[in-house]
């Protein structure tokens, strides 16, 4: 992003109607309700918060190295007084978990949201943790949007009610709601003014002996946010028959409106602390009650905790996303819905599969050809590059959250008493997001394992964000642009090499050199993504390759570099085999394909 | 539009499935309707399965389409056609765009793409249109128009005022290609 652009929609059009996604809505919010800076690490359903904040001049944004620097620089500027907001993904809350756990003693002078994008169904993560249960951990008031109308609104009372009782509001998303676009009506700035930082060690200085003062006021606050749980309007009841009560949050109250539009209705915006009155009033004005959520019980636990009978995840299940049929569902089997006959739909079909692929020009491609040709034992991280664990290139054995793929080689070196044949893969966001102190572990521990930072020099799998070693950031260019080498360098590595992974000998012969020796060395691959920032789509392309169906044997060994621009044509072989073909408009000529080729048969277009 | 109208656009990444179903609810927010629409971006970057949701009407409360219930299913591709077929109403109308995107995994064991896929559709169901977008593109003399060509088709599914797609698609399209939108949009709408 060069140049600081008016946001999503108009700017000063108040009162002016126009449909936005969630995420859109958010950065609106931060707009309009006087946000002066926003942070965030880059992660889906959550990223394109900070991507439309960015958009407001009135507003610092800044992507940060990582979720737990992005919540301690949101946390510095409310404790200077500024209105701020921090954005994640849900397990980006656990890598920011210790400040966010942390703030509760302190609290947010200036007013401040966490935004938690959890991901029901795992629509792009490794889990769908509900992170509802962090707001009960910490304390702190949970907000559930319903709608992009909501989300926006939500930033504007999270933030008052973050002023008034000094505490850190989460502000939780889903996919569905980040995601799908609605209507919302746009109104002006309100502007605020940074109030300064107030000495008191007291409160912002976490000593033990100042947490135990803290301590009481914290429980203290807590019960002052139930008692607002109970009147805000936030909380509302939409009375329908008496018979069927159904308490419901975030996009879910859309479907239960969809399915049971007549049912009485208790739509919790803010589910903690729960308003626990008003939830008995409620169920004792309906027959039979049920609570219809996404994930964990979270609100049917603390229903029958507080002795209030209700039914619930017995009917809909804490797997994956709901959606309309399967609330429609939970409600037949529980007897208050019956059965609509089957209607004349046609059958699903088992069409074949899309899997997410590497990019034409990925430099990904050649690197995880070379660990698979060299059945090295790979752990690897998250980015792109984890989808070389798919088929046909099959390379990657472990992965399991940001920054893992190094520590848990050196331990897998430990317990098998070398490090030979180890590779620990890792992208560059990631390993400035959480790489380093793993490499300076593993010089530490004379670890004989090898680390590939695989550097396509931007955050790729979100979408292209820059990063500290990118030169670039969301306030535009001049970003700084740290040199990974010397980083690794500083950080105790001594055995350093830089290769071209669209040079397959040279990736190869490297990778089998470090792999083979019993000390810690580091790879770095340098070739930038095909795909972001968008002006490398130009930059990357070279000639196009071809097939020469003359020299075409059909081996397909050029299918197993898995690129998209390469299919079957309908040219066979005398045996009957099909030829290969390259489609020259997605070919960026890379020539990883060109070099594995048995027969010389894939060359450079005239 | 006394009833909710709901229509599935499915495609294959970076076939535009996106833009479309922006441009579609757009004209409805506009036309003073409300509208929601849901897909989810992530993993499908390039060449995965996309597939968005977009729900017409008075007042929409789900963003999502349950199954067996869009009246319309625009599909950018046909196996794309195929694979979604099971969200259309019994009496829904299937929009399919004759353009077939084979995925690398195809040269893999185990996996085929499907025979005739139109075929197959027309088989399953009775209300089908076809349109070679790509052909009409040409004809007008640019390629990127398959989008606004397969949008005409959609339109007349739909009870929006001719007048309020025009308006809106003159705001949204590339500065120089108005006209052009326009007459491809027009050209969409008359095929039946």
């Amino acid at each position: 992003m060069t140049k600081k652009k008016n946001g999503t929609g108009n700017k000063t059009g108040a009162a002016m109607k126009t449909i936005l996604s969630g995420n859109e809505a958010v950065a609106r919010g931060c707009y309009e309700y006087g946000i002066h800076v926003a942070t965030a690490y880059p992660g889906t359903p959550s990223t394109e918060i900070l991507e439309n904040a960015a958009r407001y001049p009135e507003i610092y944004c800044e992507w940060s190295p990582n979720e737990k620097v992005a919540f301690e620089v949101a946390m510095g500027a409310t404790f200077e007084g500024a209105r701020t907001l921090v954005a994640m993904k849900h397990v980006g809350l656990n890598v920011a978990a210790d400040p966010f756990m942390s703030m509760s003693l302190i609290g947010a002078p200036g007013g401040f949201i966490v935004v938690s994008a959890d991901d029901p169904g795992m629509h792009s993560s490794q889990n769908e943790q509900d992170n509802r249960y962090y707001a009960k951990f910490a304390g702190y008031p949970c907000l559930e949007p319903s709608d992009s109308q909501e989300a926006k609104d939500f930033v504007g009372v999270g933030l008052d009610i973050s002023v008034d009782y000094d505490v850190p509001v989460l502000l939780r998303m889903t996919t569905r709601v980040c995601h799908s676009k609605t209507a919302v009506k746009l109104g002006k700035r309100r502007e605020t003014q940074v109030k300064g930082f107030q000495r008191d060690p007291q409160k912002f200085v976490v000593l033990p002996s100042h947490g135990r003062i803290r301590h009481p006021w914290a429980v203290e606050r807590l019960r002052k946010l139930a008692a607002l749980s109970e009147n805000t309007p936030m909380n509302r009841v939409e009375k329908g028959s008496s018979q069927i009560g159904i308490i419901t949050h975030g996009v879910t109250y859309q479907y239960v409106k969809e399915v049971m539009p007549d049912a009485s209705i208790f739509k919790l915006g803010m589910s903690y602390p729960l308003p626990v009155g008003k939830i008995k009033a409620f169920a004792d004005s309906v027959d039979r009650l049920f609570v219809v959520e996404e994930l964990e019980p979270f609100i049917e636990e603390q229903i029958k905790a507080a002795g209030i009978a209700c039914e619930g995840k017995i009917f809909w299940s804490n797997l994956g996303e709901l959606n309309p049929e399967r609330v429609e569902q939970g409600l037949v089997e529980a007897g208050v819905l019956r059965q609509e006959a089957k209607k004349q739909t046609a059958p699903s079909e088992k069409v074949i599969p899309r899997p997410p692929i590497f990019c034409p020009g990925c430099p990904h491609r050649g690197l995880y050809y070379a660990l698979r040709k060299l059945k090295a034992r790979v752990t690897t991280d998250i980015g792109c590059y984890t989808l070389g664990v798919l088929p046909p290139l099959e390379s990657g054995d472990t992965c399991v959250e940001m920054g893992a793929s190094i520590g848990v080689a050196v331990g897998m070196a430990k317990a098998r008493g070398n490090g030979k044949g180890i590779v620990a893969t890792i992208g560059d966001s990631t390993f400035l997001h959480s790489g380093m102190t793993g490499l300076l572990n593993a010089v530490n521990d004379k670890a004989g394992i090898t680390v590939v930072i695989a550097d396509n020099r931007i955050t790729a799998m979100t979408g292209g964000q820059h990063h500290p070693g990118t030169g670039e950031s969301l306030m535009g260019p001049g970003g700084f642009k740290a040199d990974l080498a010397k980083i690794c360098q500083a950080l105790g590595a001594v055995r350093i090499k830089v290769v071209d992974p669209y040079r397959l000998q040279e990736t190869l012969d490297t990778l089998k050199q470090e792999m083979e020796n019993d000390e810690l060395s580091v790879i770095i691959t340098n070739r930038p993504c095909a795909l972001f920032p968008p002006e490398n789509r130009k930059r990357v392309r070279m000639k196009p390759f071809q097939v020469d169906l003359e020299k075409c044997i059909g081996c397909h060994t050029c299918l197993r570099v898995s690129c998209p621009a390469i299919s079957e044509s309908h040219e066979t072989t005398e045996k009957g085999l099909t030829k290969s073909h390259i489609d020259p408009v997605l070919c960026t000529g890379c020539s990883v394909c060109a070099q594995v080729c048995p027969v010389q048969a894939i060359i450079p277009t005239e | 539009m006394k009833q909710t109208k709901n229509i599935l656009i499915v495609g294959v990444g970076g076939q535009g499935v996106l833009l479309a179903s922006e441009l579609l609810s757009a004209v409805a927010v506009e036309a003073g309707l409300d509208a929601k629409k849901s897909e989810v971006h992530g993993m499908a970057q390039r060449g995965g399965v996309v597939s968005s949701h977009v729900r017409i009407g008075e007042k929409v409360y789900s963003p999502l389409i349950p199954k067996g219930e869009a009246d319309v299913i625009l599909a950018f591709e046909e196996a794309e056609a195929l694979r979604w077929s099971f969200f259309l109403k019994p009496k829904g109308t299937m929009v399919v765009n004759q353009y077939k995107l084979v995925p690398p995994i195809a040269s893999m064991k185990g996996f085929d793409y499907p025979q005739d896929p139109v075929k197959s559709i027309q088989t399953k169901i009775d209300r089908t249109v076809l349109v070679d977008a790509e052909q009409i593109a040409r004809e007008l003399g640019n390629i990127r128009l398959v989008n606004t060509i397969l949008l005409g088709v959609v339109s007349r599914f739909l009870d929006i005022d001719e007048a309020v797609w025009k308006k809106v698609i003159r705001e949204r399209v590339p500065k120089g290609t108005e006209t052009l939108n326009i007459e491809a949009f027009s050209r969409g709408r008359r095929i039946s």
